[in-house]
């Protein structure tokens, strides 16, 4: 089971957190079109390298934070503290 | 004679005592052998017992019944296993020795001696490898008659279901550093970490570390000791009849314990830092006529036989040799008084067949046509070295000619960084290297003070890996480099198959003709032949054969070992029964403050999540009545409940739930539904505001803890510039509705601080006050049952004394608690969905008639683009779909509750039918004494008085009328506005 870096807890199993999804600007809901919109809630990039996703540390402090893991070989990067703190959007439901 | 007791240099096999031998000869056990009485010692296996009394057959093969020995006398060998009482599949080889085993060959109908699927074996060519799959595939409409015939030829054992069931268990374990195997290497490894500093946690797949140095001479029986000796001073925790299973990311191991057969199996998770594979080398088998005749057996199977259990199983014996383990079994059996022939293979001498009666060797045919007289007949040509759980990090094993076997490939040589290239996989000992048993304990020594060394700098970089550690001045200490001296590689002829053809896998039947045959056919990849012929698939999982295959493909190909490559190794390494996987559960069950008292009161539970609730008290139906002509109190403390405080309080409600919250009065409370971004209904409940900056909203019991997630996303990631806080307070109240006409009348005798008139505390509306002496309880008035009713949420550690004075001063109105089932009746009657019985994961909000209650005037709220689009958009091409609708429905025959999740069907032209609906909910209303139901329908047929057809699971069609109204009783809701 891979080790997830959570910033404020340290390693903890993935079984521990969440992975909520890549990353991606939440569009306007008052102006948005269909297809927008479901850009946003369905599209993965999923490439096979590094990825921008946040994980919310479900058992441990319960936030919310941002890291960079590459896909095809399951590593992360480390991100500096805060990255989720301000003005970072939602994940897809 | 009896099954499997060859009558030639029968009876006692047992040699007089040897210095080493592992069994008690002072404690004699017990034990049968197809229903016959036979005698062992403390110490054998069930194999050595069984040979020791001179049993040579012990089973039938898989396909063509031949009958078959022992081969390995261990934990691999592919023909010995049994049945041992009502367990199955039973390794005889390594299962240790109990009073009054009952012991049964498997796969062998009537008897050993006489089995009648022998007849197979005439048709052997029949049985060619895809024989099955060409002959049995059509026609297909067949496959079940076949099917029950060959389920008769399926080998493996019986399970009893009658057995006790047993409970296993599971454990995590953090250690430093684990070593996988407890030869000479993995013991000195375990030993020189541990001394380093390590927690170590070493894993023995037999029953005593040590290795091939137990079955050795004395002085190799010594340095075992003295190793074990040191590890265990050195504080190494050792488990033994262990095997490391799998190897996953960052070294996440999975250990399954054995419990020494027949005890409680223990699958332990480990997070190790290092993983040292110490595992050793096995001996492989020589394909060649007759190999899988009983009486063929490899050298560390016979000098385990001989060495660790005192039994001889030969007197004229030939040793085919290709190395000193060869050599040293031909010494071993000359020692123990038998006729010997060396035929060395290293001066290119070979053996091509092993021939005699059906279930033996009499004669061994050599390379020049000599024939040999022999009952026994043992090869030593070579090695496959154990790879598994190095692949598993992403080490490929690298064929070298002149070793004749695989090895690891060295770090960096293989594409992309695998974990084992970053250090934290290390191989030590015979996997890796050849060399005398000091260098191989040196070598371990050396990997296990690398694996310290490595681990502790990982624990350092864990210790600064966190934001609140303290911040590190110093550089990083640099990754221990590996300054191993290498282990060599000693030459060794490539022997695999000789001229003849014979068994490739033992477990599989599956022979070097049929390998051909598959290769001829064009399976020449080897993942492809393994799958044809079902090669490397059996008990033995390759351990034994996978290099012979690999090798006979490679013949037959006409390309090199290195070029066909190994199969794939996965997890597991050694079976795992499903039971230790089972093993204990870890989730947690939750109870309210009020369960005691609900036991006492004679409840019977049932399952809500992780909840334990009353489902009943003995009758739901007379619970429902009371509560519509009384007063009943039901237990609904596993509703969420989230405490929400701060002026932006009312922006978050906003974002929410679909409807409005800006203007809730402060004392009022407001139903509303949340939904996801795509509009689905994520959850509902009402939210009371109990001050000015302050509310207190409850979710869905099911839905308590992932809208408490849900919330915090949203606060953490999309708006943390709010200023409002969230806190889950589910466990903090006992929440306790109390429904029912009378509810205001026994409130009054327990509640002095609120006026309960109902024009001071109206409809949608909560209050804040003292119930039976308790302060600070939170009282909302609303109406899931339809009745008249007040919810109270009382400080969590008063619930029982609240629900006892409300039984107490409620007697003469009719008090009596009701349960989920009572409480579900009413609700259906009153149609109020729930969400995740009459929605599911595509039920948009208009589905379950939400129009109403959704503001798009709004500017956001979580799915307003998909419920605008829904709401606004115009239907037809391009548009929205039509939703499905939820509706009330009412069967025709009043008495006939259609079960949940029954399809409604509609009649086509052409007078086919189609799938319109479900039906969602439906209980018996003891309120209207008839069937009522909620149901989701395709809009066209939605509409108040529509005819609809009902299918149960028998097929059979039921009438059914939908509903004007949700509500089947008392749809102006004049009873809960009294």
């Amino acid at each position: 089971m891979l080790l997830v870096p959570c910033p404020h807890c340290g390693p903890r199993n993935s079984a521990d957190l969440t992975l909520v999804g890549e990353i991606g600007p939440r569009p306007d809901p008052s102006a948005t079109a269909p297809e927008e919109w479901r850009a946003y809630l369905y599209e993965e990039h999923n490439p096979a390298g590094w990825t921008r996703e946040t994980w919310h540390c479900r058992t441990g402090c319960g936030r919310f934070f941002v890291t960079e893991r590459h896909r095809a070989e399951n590593r992360f990067r480390h991100q500096p503290l805060g990255a989720a703190a301000s003005g970072e959007p939602a994940g897809s439901p | 004679m009896s099954d499997g007791w060859s009558g030639r240099g029968g009876g006692d096999a047992r040699l007089p005592g040897r210095s080493g031998e592992v069994i008690d000869r002072t404690s004699p056990l017990e034990f049968t052998w197809n229903g016959r009485a036979v005698s062992g010692y403390a110490g054998d296996t069930i194999v050595s017992a069984l040979a020791a009394g001179g049993c040579r057959v012990f089973s039938r093969s898989m396909k063509y019944h031949r009958p078959r020995g022992i081969l390995t006398a261990d934990y691999w060998d592919p023909n010995t296993l049994v049945q041992v009482g009502p367990e199955p599949n039973v390794r005889a080889g390594h299962r240790l020795l109990t009073a009054g085993m009952a012991v049964s060959a498997q796969n062998a109908w009537p008897s050993l001696r006489w089995d009648a699927k022998a007849l197979t074996a005439l048709g052997g060519r029949a049985l060619s490898a895809g024989f099955y799959y060409k002959t049995f595939m059509r026609p297909r409409w067949l496959w079940p008659a076949y099917e029950r015939v060959l389920a008769r030829f399926a080998p493996g054992g019986v399970i009893d279901p009658g057995d006790a069931p047993r409970r296993h268990d599971k454990r995590y374990a953090h250690p430093d550093v684990v070593v996988a195997g407890g030869g000479p290497a993995g013991l000195a490894a375990a030993a020189a970490a541990a001394r380093a500093g390590s927690r170590v946690l070493l894993v023995e797949h037999e029953h005593t570390p040590g290795g091939h140095l137990r079955w050795g001479d004395h002085d190799e029986r010594a340095l075992a000791a003295g190793l074990i000796d040191e590890a265990h001073a050195a504080g190494v925790e050792i488990l033994t009849d262990a095997t490391v299973c799998g190897r996953w990311e960052d070294n996440w191991l999975s250990i399954v314990e054995r419990g020494g057969g027949g005890g409680p199996e223990r699958l332990t998770k480990a997070r190790a830092k290092v993983l040292i594979v110490a595992a050793g080398l096995i001996e492989r088998p020589y394909v060649f006529a007759g190999n899988d005749r009983p009486g063929v057996m490899l050298s560390q199977g016979v000098r385990r036989l001989l060495n660790l259990w005192a039994v001889r199983p030969g007197t004229r014996a030939v040793v085919l040799s290709a190395n000193e383990a060869g050599d040293t079994a031909a010494g071993d059996l000359d020692a123990a008084g038998a006729e010997v022939e060396l035929v060395d293979a290293r001066v290119g001498r070979t053996v091509t067949a092993a021939a005699g009666p059906r279930s033996g060797v009499e004669r061994v045919v050599l390379s020049d046509g000599t024939r040999l007289e022999a009952d026994l007949l043992v090869t030593a040509v070579g090695w496959t070295a154990p790879t598994s759980l190095l692949n598993m990090a992403g080490v490929r094993p690298i064929y070298d000619p002149s070793a004749a076997r695989f090895f690891p490939s060295s770090p960096g040589s293989s594409p992309g960084s695998s974990p084992a290239e970053e250090g934290t996989v290390l191989s030590a000992g015979g996997l890796a290297g050849d060399g005398s048993l000091d260098e191989l304990v040196a070598h371990g020594e050396a990997t296990g003070r690398l694996g310290a060394a490595r681990a502790a700098t990982l624990a350092h970089r864990l210790q600064v890996a966190t934001a609140w550690a303290a911040p590190v001045q110093a550089p990083e200490p640099p990754f221990p480099p590996d300054e191993r001296a290498p282990l060599g590689r000693d030459p060794h002829p490539e022997l695999y198959r000789s001229s003849t053809d014979g068994m490739v896998d033992l477990s599989e039947d599956v022979s070097s003709r049929d390998l051909r045959n598959a290769a001829a056919e064009g399976f020449d990849s080897v993942e492809l032949v393994k799958r044809w012929t079902t090669a490397t698939m059996g008990s033995a999982q390759g351990k034994l054969e996978t290099v012979d295959v690999v090798a006979t493909l490679a013949e037959a190909t006409g390309s090199t070992i290195a070029e066909v490559g190994t199969t794939t190794w996965r997890p597991p390494y050694a079976p795992v029964t499903l039971a230790a996987l089972a093993g204990r559960m870890f989730e947690p069950v939750r109870i309210s403050s009020l369960h005691d008292l609900h036991v006492a009161a004679g409840m019977t539970p049932i399952g809500a999540g992780q909840w334990i609730r009353p489902d009943h008290y003995g009758d739901a139906e007379a619970e429902v009545r009371n509560v519509r002509a009384n007063v009943g109190i039901i237990d609904v403390s596993p509703l969420g409940k989230l405490d929400v405080q701060g002026p932006d309080a009312p922006e978050l409600l906003s974002l929410l739930y679909v409807n409005k919250w800006r203007r809730l009065a402060v004392g009022s409370v407001r139903y509303g539904v949340m939904c996801a971004e795509d509009g689905v209904i994520l959850d509902d409940g009402v939210t009371g505001r109990l001050g000015e900056d302050h509310y207190l909203m409850s979710t869905t019991s099911s839905g308590a803890g992932a809208i408490e997630v849900w919330i915090q996303n949203w606060l953490q990631t999309e708006h943390p510039d709010w200023r409002v806080r969230v806190t889950p307070v589910t466990d903090a109240y006992t929440s306790v509705n109390v429904a029912g006409p009378r509810s205001r009348a026994l409130l009054r005798r327990l509640v002095d601080d609120v006026d309960l008139d109902p024009d001071a505390f109206e409809y949608m509306q909560v209050r804040r006050g003292t119930v039976a002496g308790v302060a600070g309880c939170v009282m909302w008035r609303i109406g899931f049952t339809g009745e008249l009713s007040y919810e109270l949420h009382v400080p969590a550690g008063h619930g029982p004394h609240v629900w006892e004075a409300l039984l107490v001063a409620g007697a003469d109105l009719g008090v009596a608690p009701f349960g989920l089932e009572a409480q579900r009746i009413m609700r259906l009657e009153k149609g109020h969905f729930i969400v995740g019985q009459d929605t599911d994961a595509l039920t948009k909000a208009p589905t379950a008639g939400l129009e109403w209650l959704i503001k798009l005037d709004k500017e956001d709220f979580t799915g307003r683009p998909e419920l605008q689009w829904a709401l606004e958009g115009e239907p037809g091409a391009g548009g929205p779909p039509e939703l499905p609708r939820l509706v009330a429905v009412q069967p025709t025959d009043p008495g006939y509750v259609p079960p949940e999740a029954c399809q409604i069907v509609a009649c086509e032209l052409g007078g086919s039918e189609r799938i319109i609906g479900r039906i969602t909910s439906s209980r018996f209303s003891p309120t209207l004494e008839r069937s009522i139901c909620l149901a989701q329908v395709e809009a066209e047929h939605a509409g108040a008085g529509t005819e609809l057809t009902i299918v149960d699971v028998t097929g059979r069609r039921h009438t059914a009328v939908v509903m004007a109204h949700h509500a089947h009783f008392d749809p102006e809701g004049e009873r809960l506005r009294v």
